[in-house]
């Protein structure tokens, strides 16, 4: 009568539906939690889920209930010190904080906390961005992998038994398993040999010894020539494909004209240009360069946190760069990238030098320079001496950017030819 | 009858345990289900038959997260449930070890595959045989759920909510459901006993039904002028004539607005409340019914010699876990344990019977001395949480537990200490208790009082209020959605034991 199943095999993926349910109805919540969480987050820093936590109340499922007042009658275990008709003070809290069930404290309960996987999060990121899903799915897309082969397993399909290596196993198998009979065998042989010479072939004792010798043998024909456990497969695993490296320079204004908003638009920007390279490198280093008058390499802490005042020269963060390649990243053995974001401005005698280290030092160098204006009201110097080097160079190309929406078009007029 | 739980073990000699060492296997989980259906069946526990079904532990959080629900219709809710748990099982705040168990005969009952030898014996006894038999035998599961028709018509709610998705949107699903599951707890018919549920007859039924109900409400909200005589006369009787305690029901039949899909769903949530109202009224008679049978099949075991040492010392370490009653000044404690509270109710029951004091004999004269077995099974067979402890709650127990009560009245500006473990207050905190268990107290006595059927429509709900107890901040919030299904202004008052009702809150549509 009773029945005993075994379910693990079974689907297991029951709730997928309800969660999704669940995500699509507090999405304005959860994408404004995703939108933080960006910004606390590195520029490559994109390959993994997120935690997002929002407050409980939003997504509370109310019932009627009884509020605080009125009389109550509650019993709890556990007394020590009462006798009836004791009077005591109403514990912290208020009028509703024990009884009913009530647990002492609320802590951990004002904020949902769940895990979005890395796809959902992206998912999120680019709903900010305004991405048509084709490019999120080249963006979010996995890198290939061929298969290499890693030694031998004793589990496989049949397609890659390999012969030569369970041959080699059968043969030692049988070896071992044949040693013990083969040595009694050997020591009976010796033994009738030794008879016979002494005469005695045709007694009772060779007699016994040549049927001990026919068991031996047919004990060792028994031992299988080949068995299942000896049998090797070809193991194969997957190893990403290797292919070639890219550097990216992030060149940054940090004048006092560039506020937290569009420094901001500007990280997003680099974030999806790195996106972009991941898509089709396998190793990128990023190079964070920030100028103002002079130009000087950072970390990401820095290069996004700190704010100076005074002018730009533009050409100082260029120079740098050309610096770094020739140092560090040989053309050669690197692609290389390099986005620069800032409000346009720049001193008057600076923009004319800034074209001319482009077109003559930089952009041989470099694959793809993207320039992007963020927020800038009029075009200014800068942006007219980078016109004319858009017209002498394919590899260069310039957008500006209003707001946050903006970012995704922006980024594809600059990519259409390598995202097409 | 039986010899005493804490004899000794028998001699070494003569012990042959099931298994050594905590893995299991299939061959293994028969066997131990063998031998506990054996002693079972030596206590007379009558059960489903049972289904024991392995599964991993990420389709135990899948179970948890529907609720209990084998089968389940889509909604956010669920998948809400189902983050937290992930979330706490994957912080491992919470070990989903313990046991899931389905009110369906087949009785199904979840093993979880990464549990121990000893836990999945454990579950084995609490699940399949404890709730198994308490589900089976009780009154209340007896009246009003139906174990043979519910995963049926389960399959039919899922469907059929399905298919009105296709039809007419999630979203618009969707905030029925809402709305529907806000107002679950006012579902439940207390005291008429339900139909039958059947797949079979639903499916037919239901378009049927679709029908008529849309002619029944049309007919009451009929907008033809009627005679002047019969008019007057329609106009004096009140609608309803008598307030109604079944909100959802009410709202099925006569909310104007509805489609005969909406219906129809606020139907299949109704049903399913209905189908969990009983374990809401038994949590402490079940849970401890269980644990006490958990406690003495494996005890028995034991003293049969099938079970090591070992076996017993991780059982009794998990058990001592769930029976624990922190004091109420404890960090840990969040109200009374219903495993605790009904294991040492259970437990004290058999030892009234079978060892009664002079004091049991004066507060249960009938019980002490009698036939343990057929005590208890009388007991959980005929009571609720309720009407168990204002039965059963001995002056022992009391003491054991340190039970005292409390009175928070908020015209007070201290608390008073109205009864504690002593002669005088046995009496009184038992009553207290019970009465804590009546859901009736615990949650606010709202009906449907009346509906302005040749005015506005608007519906009026009565809370009525018992202890000068207000409603709570989500009165608002809750009355949008009755709104919602009724179409029409909502408004609730509440009534005080004078009988003056004064208006709570409106929701105008």
């Amino acid at each position: 009568m009773n029945r005993l199943v075994d379910r693990r095999l079974s689907g297991k993926n029951r709730s997928a539906v309800n969660r999704q349910r669940f995500l699509r109805r507090f999405k304005t919540q959860i994408r404004k939690a995703a939108a933080e969480a960006v910004s606390g987050r590195k520029v490559a820093d994109l390959e993994r889920g997120e935690k997002i936590s929002i407050p409980s109340k939003d997504l509370s499922e109310p019932i009627f209930h009884h509020g605080p007042g009125g009389r109550r009658n509650i019993v709890l275990p556990g007394n020590r010190e009462f006798v009836s008709g004791d009077r005591i003070d109403r514990p912290e809290g208020g009028g509703g904080g024990k009884g009913g069930g009530g647990s002492p404290d609320g802590e951990g309960m004002d904020e949902f906390v769940f895990e979005l996987s890395k796809e959902e999060f992206m998912d999120y990121f680019f709903q900010d961005l305004a991405l048509p899903d084709l490019v999120k799915k080249q963006l979010a897309a996995v890198p290939e992998v061929k298969r290499a082969r890693a030694g031998f397993v004793s589990q496989g399909n049949p397609s890659s038994l390999h012969v030569v290596r369970s041959m080699k196993q059968a043969i030692g198998r049988r070896m071992a398993m044949a040693a013990g009979p083969r040595d009694a065998l050997r020591e009976a042989e010796e033994a009738l040999e030794a008879l016979v010479t002494q005469g005695l072939g045709a007694s009772a004792e060779a007699d016994e010894l040549r049927e001990e010798i026919e068991a031996l043998k047919s004990r060792i024909a028994a031992v299988p020539f080949i068995d299942t456990w000896d049998l090797r497969y070809a193991n194969r695993v997957d190893q990403p494909t290797p292919s070639s490296q890219a550097v990216m320079f992030c060149l940054l204004d940090v004048s006092g004209s560039m506020d937290e908003d569009r420094k901001n638009i500007a990280k997003r920007f680099f974030m999806l240009l790195y996106l972009f390279l991941t898509k089709s490198y396998e190793r990128i280093d990023v190079v964070f360069i920030r100028h103002h008058t002079v130009a000087k390499e950072v970390d990401e802490e820095e290069f996004f946190a700190s704010r100076e005042s005074g002018g730009t020269v533009v050409s100082s963060a260029l120079e740098l760069m050309k610096d770094i390649i020739l140092e560090r990243y040989p053309s050669a053995n690197w692609n290389i990238y390099a986005a620069q974001a800032s409000d346009g401005d720049n001193w008057e005698d600076d923009s004319p030098r800034c074209r001319e280290l482009l077109i003559q030092s930089i952009l041989p160098l470099t694959q793809y320079f993207a320039y992007v204006e963020i927020e800038a009201e009029e075009p200014q110097s800068l942006w007219h001496e980078y016109t004319r080097v858009k017209a002498a160079s394919p590899r260069f190309a310039m957008q500006r950017i209003l707001t946050l929406e903006d970012i995704y078009p922006v980024f594809r007029e600059l990519f259409r030819k390598k995202v097409a | 009858m039986e010899p005493e739980m804490e004899s000794a073990a028998p001699p070494d000699a003569q012990r042959q345990p099931l298994s050594e060492g905590s893995e299991w296997t299939f061959e293994l989980l028969e066997r131990y289900d063998r031998e506990i259906a054996r002693v079972a069946a030596h206590y007379g526990l009558d059960t489903y038959p049972n289904q024991i079904e392995v599964i991993t532990s990420e389709q135990m959080i899948d179970a948890y997260s529907s609720v209990g629900m084998p089968v389940g219709y889509h909604h956010w809710s669920y998948g809400k449930q189902f983050l937290s748990t992930q979330k706490s099982y994957q912080r491992g705040q919470m070990g989903l070890a313990y046991e899931i168990v389905i009110n369906s005969s087949p009785c199904i009952a979840y093993l979880m595959e990464e549990n121990t030898m000893t836990m999945q014996a454990l579950v084995i006894a609490h699940a399949a045989y404890g709730h198994n038999s308490f589900f089976k035998g009780n009154y209340l599961f007896r009246t009003w759920t139906d174990a043979e028709g519910i995963l049926d018509y389960l399959v039919f709610a899922r469907n059929f909510i399905a298919e009105c998705e296709q039809r007419h949107g999630e979203v618009a699903v969707e905030e029925l459901l809402d709305s529907c599951h806000a107002l679950m707890n006012l579902g439940v018919d207390r005291y008429k006993r339900p139909a039958k549920l059947s797949m079979v007859k639903e499916q037919a039924r239901q378009l049927e039904r679709e029908a008529y109900l849309q002619s029944q409400v049309n007919d009451l909200w009929r907008t033809l002028p009627t005679r002047q005589a019969v008019g007057q006369q329609a106009r004096a009787a009140r609608f309803p004539s008598e307030p109604q305690e079944n909100l959802l029901y009410f709202i099925e039949k006569n909310a104007p607005r509805l489609a005969p899909w909406q219906r129809e769903i606020v139907r299949i949530v109704r049903k399913i409340a209905q189908y969990f109202y009983p374990q809401r009224q038994t949590q402490v008679m079940n849970e401890g019914w269980a644990t006490f049978w958990h406690y003495t099949l494996l005890n028995h075991l034991y003293e049969e010699g099938k079970l090591t040492d070992g076996f017993m010392m991780e059982f009794l370490q998990s058990h001592t876990n769930v029976v624990y009653q922190p004091p109420f000044n404890s960090r840990f404690y969040s109200g009374i344990n219903p495993y605790a509270l009904g294991f040492s109710m259970f437990q004290d029951l058999r030892r009234i019977c079978e060892h009664p004091t002079e004091e049991d004999r004066r507060w249960f004269p009938d019980l002490a001395g009698s036939d343990w077995v057929k005590s208890l099974d009388f007991a959980m067979r005929n009571f609720k949480d309720e009407s168990f402890v204002a039965q059963y709650l001995s002056p022992k127990l009391i003491r054991d537990l340190k039970l005292f009560a409390l009175v928070d009245d908020d015209q007070e500006d201290k608390l008073e200490v109205t009864a504690i473990h002593d002669d005088a207050g046995y009496r009184t905190v038992r009553q207290l208790l019970a009465e804590h268990y009546n859901l009736g107290n615990r949650e606010p006595n709202i009906q449907v009082y009346e509906v302005d059927v040749f005015g506005d429509r608007s519906l009026t709900l009565r809370h009525f209020m018992h202890d000068r107890r207000p409603l709570g901040e989500s009165t608002p919030e809750m009355l949008r959605h009755v709104a919602r299904l009724w179409g029409y202004t909502v408004k609730i008052e509440s009534v005080d034991q004078d009988g003056e009702s004064q208006m709570t809150a409106v929701s105008e549509v």
